[in-house]
C-alpha cells in the first residue's frame, strides 16, 4: 500500500478551492516520499482535469452526492481508498471533513489527524501541525497506523497552478450500506457569500459597532466591496447585531483567512482563539489599549464610524 | 426512552494556556475545568426531551479521572441528568480519540440508549472526531452540528448546517448520534435545590475491562507532542492621520506590502 489520495471535494460540479490546496501539498509530499498522488471524486465533476494539477490517477465514485449524506461520503471514500491502494488520505476540514472523515477513520481503523494547518516530512514520515485550545497552542501529530487520514484547515496551503494534461479516470462503485437519515429539504444560503470557515477574506464587527443598523450599513458593505464574508464577535452576536452563524471565536467559527479586518472588536481571548491564525489581521478600534492590537498586522486607532466608510470608498477605487 | 449525553471536561474557554517547559502538554495548574460548552448544550437538549416525555432517563457519560466527578455533579447532574457513568482507565489516559470513541460506544451499547447527544466539538483538542467514530463503531447514523431536534412519530427530525451556509432538514429513526451546535438549546443554570440533589445522584465508575475492552483495543494510532504557544506575530504597524488618510494608506499596504488584495 502506497500513494497519497486527495479527496477532491466538489460543489455543483466544480472543484472547491481546497482541492487545489491539497493537491499542491500532495505533490510536494509525493516528491519527498517517492509516492504517487491520486484524487478521489464523488459524483459528477471534471475528474480527468485533475491530471493537470498533479494527480496521476483519479478514482471517481459514481452516484448522486448532491444532497449531503454522511454514509455516502464515508462509503465513497472507503471504496476510493481501497481501489487506489493509497496509505494516506488528505481531505479538507470542511463539513464533510469534520463529519464523515472521523467515521471513515473508525471504519478503516486508521489514525486521523484533524484540522491540520501544516504537514511536513521528518525522517521519512509525515508530521502534522495543528492548533489546539482554539489556537492558543500548537502541537505536532504523528500517525503510527498503516493507513493515515489528515484533514486540513482551508487556506493552509497555496493552491497549485494548472500545468495542463489529463489523468486516467478509474470508475469506482460504492455501496452506502447502513441506514442514513433521510434528507427532507436543503435550504440554500440567502447570499452567494463564502462560508466563514473557508473564506479568504473576512470583515468582522464587534460591540463597538453599536447596533444592528450600523452592522448592516457599515460592516456588510465593506465586506461586500472586498468579496469578504461578514463576521462578528460574541458580544455583537449576543447583542443581536448579527446571527450566530456569523460568530467568530471559540464558541463560534474558527477561521483561517488571508485577510481578517476586525472593527470595534477589543480582542477577548475567546475571539482571538477563533481568528489568530489569519495571515493578515487589521484592527480598527478607538481604544489604543485594546488587546486586538497585540495580534494585528496593521492598526488604525480611530472611530470606526469614520474609518469604515472611508475604507469602503478606498477599496472601491483600488479593486 | 433512554438518552445519553456524552461530555468532555475541558479548560474554561477564558483560560490562559501555558505550556510545560518540556513541551509534553499544557500547564494544568490554575486552570478552571468545565464541561465543554457544546456538551453543555447536548445535556440541555437531553434534559428538555426527558422533561417533555415521562419515563425518560438521561445518562451522562464521560471518559476521565477522579476530577471529573465534581464537574459531572455540578454541570450535568445538577441541571437534570439522572445519573452518570465515568469510564476511568490508565490505558485511556494515553489513548487517542478513536480509543475514547471505542470506550464511549461500549457504554452506549451496554446502556442500550435510544439516542446519544454529543457537543459538536470539544474546546480543548478542537477535533470533532469522537461522535462520528462512536456512531460508526455502533453502526448508527449520525447528525452533526444540529441546530434543531424534535421527536416525530417513532423517530425524529433535525436541522443541520452542512457547510457553505446550507441547512438540511433530516428525518431518521433511533438509535442515532446527534451533535449539538450552539442554537440547539440554551443551557440552564443549576439551582441550589438541584445542586443539593445532585450530590446524591449515582456516578458509576467503569474500567475498560468492565466494558469488555483491553488496553490493546485503545492503543493510540495518533501521537501528540511538541506543545508550543502560537508563533508570535510581528508588532502592529499603526497607521495615523485622518480617517481618510489612514484608510488610503491601509489599502496601499494591503495591496503592495502584504499582497492580499
Amino acid at each position: 500500500m502506497s500513494g497519497i489520495l486527495v479527496f477532491a471535494e466538489s460543489e455543483a460540479g466544480a472543484f472547491k478551492k481546497t482541492t487545489f490546496e491539497l493537491l499542491g501539498k500532495a505533490v510536494e509530499l509525493g516528491l519527498a516520499l517517492d509516492q504517487r498522488v491520486y484524487a478521489a471524486v464523488l459524483g459528477d465533476a471534471p475528474a480527468a482535469s485533475l491530471g493537470g494539477y498533479g494527480a496521476s490517477k483519479v478514482f471517481q465514485v459514481a452516484g448522486s452526492f448532491g444532497a449531503y449524506s454522511t454514509l455516502a461520503v464515508t462509503a465513497g471514500l472507503a471504496a476510493a481508498m481501497k481501489a487506489s491502494g493509497a496509505s494516506v488520505l488528505l481531505a479538507a476540514a470542511s463539513y464533510a471533513g469534520k463529519d464523515a472523515l472521523p467515521r471513515l477513520a473508525a471504519r478503516l481503523d486508521a489514525g486521523h489527524a484533524p484540522d491540520i494547518t501544516d504537514l511536513r516530512v521528518e525522517g521519512g514520515a509525515l508530521v502534522g501541525r495543528r492548533p489546539v485550545y482554539s489556537g492558543k497552542a500548537f502541537v505536532d501529530v504523528r500517525i503510527s497506523s498503516g493507513t493515515a487520514i489528515y484533514t486540513v484547515r482551508p487556506n493552509s496551503f497555496p493552491a497549485i497552478a494548472a500545468v495542463g494534461g489529463t489523468a486516467e479516470v478509474i470508475a469506482v462503485t460504492a455501496e452506502a450500506g447502513g441506514k442514513d437519515v433521510e434528507v427532507l429539504n436543503t435550504r440554500a444560503p440567502d447570499t452567494e457569500i463564502a462560508d466563514l470557515t473557508e473564506a479568504v477574506r473576512i470583515v468582522s464587527g464587534g460591540r463597538g459597532v453599536k447596533d444592528q443598523a450600523s452592522y448592516d450599513s457599515l460592516i456588510r458593505p465593506l465586506a461586500a466591496v472586498l468579496g469578504a464574508t461578514p463576521g462578528a464577535s460574541r458580544a455583537a452576536v449576543d447583542a443581536g447585531f448579527a446571527p450566530h452563524s456569523h460568530q467568530v471565536g471559540q464558541t463560534g467559527k474558527t477561521v483561517n483567512p488571508q485577510l481578517y479586518i476586525a472593527t470595534g472588536i477589543s480582542g477577548a481571548i475567546q475571539h482571538l482563539a477563533g481568528m489568530r491564525t489569519s495571515k493578515v489581521i487589521v484592527a480598527i478600534n478607538k481604544d489604543p489599549e485594546a488587546p486586538i492590537f497585540e495580534y494585528a498586522t496593521y492598526g488604525i486607532v480611530d472611530d470606526l464610524f469614520a474609518v469604515v466608510p472611508a475604507l469602503t470608498e478606498e477599496f472601491k477605487k483600488a479593486l | 426512552m433512554k438518552i445519553a449525553a456524552c461530555v468532555k471536561i475541558t479548560p474554561a474557554t477564558d483560560s490562559r494556556i501555558s505550556i510545560l517547559a518540556d513541551g509534553t502538554g499544557i500547564d494544568a495548574s490554575g486552570i478552571k475545568w468545565i464541561i465543554s460548552p457544546y456538551d453543555q448544550v447536548a445535556i440541555e437538549q437531553a434534559v428538555l426531551l426527558a422533561e417533555a416525555n415521562k419515563g425518560t432517563e438521561v445518562v451522562i457519560v464521560t471518559v476521565g479521572d477522579d476530577n471529573a466527578v465534581a464537574q459531572l455533579r455540578a454541570g450535568a447532574l445538577a441541571v437534570g441528568g439522572d445519573r452518570a457513568v465515568l469510564v476511568q482507565d490508565a490505558a485511556l489516559a494515553n489513548s487517542d480519540n478513536l480509543g475514547v470513541a471505542k470506550a464511549l460506544a461500549a457504554v452506549l451499547k451496554k446502556e442500550a440508549v435510544d439516542l446519544a447527544f454529543f457537543g459538536k466539538v470539544a474546546v480543548d483538542d478542537d477535533a470533532s472526531q469522537v461522535p462520528g467514530m462512536a456512531a460508526e463503531l455502533l453502526g448508527w447514523p449520525q447528525v452533526s452540528s444540529a441546530s434543531k431536534f424534535e421527536l416525530a412519530g417513532s423517530g425524529f427530525t433535525a436541522v443541520r448546517a452542512v457547510g457553505g451556509g446550507m441547512e438540511q432538514e433530516v428525518r431518521g429513526s433511533f438509535p442515532v448520534v446527534i451533535t449539538a451546535d450552539r442554537d440547539l438549546a440554551v443551557p440552564r443554570y443549576a439551582k441550589l435545590p438541584q445542586i443539593m440533589k445532585a450530590k446524591k445522584k449515582k456516578v458509576d465508575t467503569l474500567s475498560l475491562s468492565d466494558l469488555g475492552l483491553s488496553a490493546g483495543d485503545v492503543a493510540p494510532k495518533v501521537a501528540v507532542s511538541s506543545y508550543a504557544l502560537p508563533p508570535s506575530r510581528e508588532k502592529v504597524t499603526l497607521l495615523g492621520g485622518s480617517a481618510q488618510e489612514a484608510a488610503a494608506e491601509l489599502v496601499r499596504r494591503l495591496r503592495d506590502e502584504a499582497k492580499v488584495l
